[in-house]
């Protein structure tokens, strides 16, 4: 077998995840705050209102980089439980159970954000729209994913038991969605939608991006920090873990 | 070819055995159906017309509730006696076996289900043609419950307060069955067809049919490792 240019799996051994996740997260961290900076103040100053909805459209630039990671953060924890079920990863099936609490954070705060804009615009702080109920519904996927999660004592199973959880949410997402989406036509009539104006200006494009980007970093630095943690207690015992932590067993 | 026939038939006959047995755990999930689906009008208040536009999603929530009481006997019994170790111990494959036990289900807690529902329909003031369309979604729909339910079953095998946490798992993945499900009652009801809505349920459930029993022989493996 030809062996490929770059070992990828070299990283995945927990040492070397370790060390590498430890030299990246303060850039990531980092990263992060100068982009939320630059990103806030591009969306709350530099931009201009909105002439239809005024300031409350600013809501959007933490709503719409919420929502999309809720969803991207979903897909690449199963892909992330799926190669721990199939190939025995370790750190992979670490990495799927340390994506699923940001997950939920920014499915709430998709939510949360909606709320509070929907009650200028719509004049409600919940509408049963297509979007809204979906993300609730993959708001309770996570939290399933995660009760699931904790409720199984042995570590081992506890990761195979919900990356299958996982897989299965996976596959439903889409019929989910679209179905949700049709009964929503259906019973509504007219849907309202959360249509952004069709010319968005470059500076809230800027800032949106920005503000997307900001969140990508920090979902990297939580994630990669809080699976190191979960490595260095499922490992506690192995030479690797008491070799850094100064061989304190 | 003939010893695994047999083998899934051994299977099914135990079951439905084990079931004649005892009955009343398959009597008293049907009893919560009903009594759940007549509570509504002393919540909601007796106006028919009312009633009337409620009944799909009733009829719908109560079977998926019902289902979800069910579930939770659906390994537990025989992992505790030790026979589903057996089960995967066996030759034949997995997936197939488990099909046949929630084949077994479905006869003992979803058919009653769609069986008793034009009398619960009546009483929440449907008319004939719709009572026809919620008996053959319900019929089409009962399985896909059992199906993605036994998933959550299997996944909770053996641990404490596991009956809640099925309900967590796998209620949010019962979404498009009961948006289709209700949806079709609907659609009689508002004068349109409900071919749509049916044919979608159906496809639903060919696509659980066929992947379902896989994702539920993993979760066995790994809950029985």
């Amino acid at each position: 077998m030809a062996q490929p240019r770059v070992q990828w799996f070299k990283f995945s051994s927990p040492p070397n995840f370790y060390d590498l996740s430890g030299r990246l997260i303060p850039w990531f961290g980092g990263l992060a705050v100068v982009l939320f900076i630059t990103g806030l103040y591009t969306g709350f100053v530099v931009a201009p209102p909105d002439y239809q909805q005024g300031d409350s459209y600013r809501i959007m630039f933490i709503h719409v980089p919420a929502a999309w990671m809720s969803m991207f953060l979903y897909v690449l924890m199963a892909v992330y439980a799926a190669i721990g079920l199939i190939w025995r990863v370790k750190t992979a099936e670490v990495m799927a159970k340390a994506i699923a609490p940001t997950g939920a954070l920014f499915t709430f705060l998709a939510l949360w954000s909606g709320a509070l804009w929907g009650k200028p615009t719509w004049g409600a702080y919940w509408v049963w729209d297509a979007r809204l109920t979906s993300e609730l519904i993959l708001l309770f996927l996570y939290l399933g994913y995660m009760a699931l999660h904790g409720a199984i004592e042995d570590r081992q199973r506890a990761a195979n038991a919900s990356a299958v959880l996982a897989l299965a949410g996976v596959v439903n997402v889409p019929i989910i969605y679209f179905s949700v989406k049709w009964w929503n036509t259906l019973h509504q009539g007219a849907s309202i939608t959360v249509t952004s104006s069709p010319t968005m200006e470059t500076v809230m494009l800027t800032a949106l991006l920005l503000m997307t980007f900001a969140c990508w970093m920090y979902s990297i630095a939580v994630v990669l920090w809080r699976a190191r943690l979960e490595l260095l207690e499922r490992e506690r015992r192995t030479k690797w873990v008491l070799e850094r932590m100064g061989g304190k067993a | 070819m003939m010893a695994l026939l047999r083998a899934l038939l051994a299977l099914l006959q135990r079951d439905l055995l084990l079931a004649v047995r005892r009955r009343q755990d398959a009597l008293v999930v049907l009893g919560f159906f009903v009594v759940v689906v007549s509570l509504f009008p002393l919540g909601v208040g007796p106006d028919p017309q009312l009633l009337r536009s409620m009944a799909p999603g009733v009829l719908w929530v109560s079977a998926l509730l019902a289902t979800m009481l069910s579930l939770e006997r659906l390994f537990a019994d025989d992992f505790r006696d030790g026979s589903l170790e057996q089960l995967l111990l066996t030759p034949q494959p997995l997936p197939l076996l488990v099909l046949m036990k929630i084949l077994a289900h479905w006869l003992v807690t979803g058919l009653p289900l769609v069986l008793i529902s034009p009398l619960l329909g009546m009483q929440l003031n449907l008319d004939g043609a719709e009572i026809v369309v919620l008996m053959t979604a319900l019929l089409l729909g009962t399985p896909i419950l059992s199906l993605v339910g036994a998933i959550g079953a299997g996944l909770t095998l053996g641990l404490r307060g596991g009956g809640v946490l099925i309900s967590l798992l796998i209620l949010p993945l019962y979404v498009p069955a009961l948006i289709m499900g209700s949806g079709a009652v609907d659609a009689v009801m508002y004068g349109s067809s409900p071919e749509a809505h049916l044919s979608l349920l159906a496809a639903l459930l060919i696509f659980t049919l066929l992947l379902a029993p896989w994702a539920i022989a993993a979760a066995l493996r790994i809950m029985l490792d």
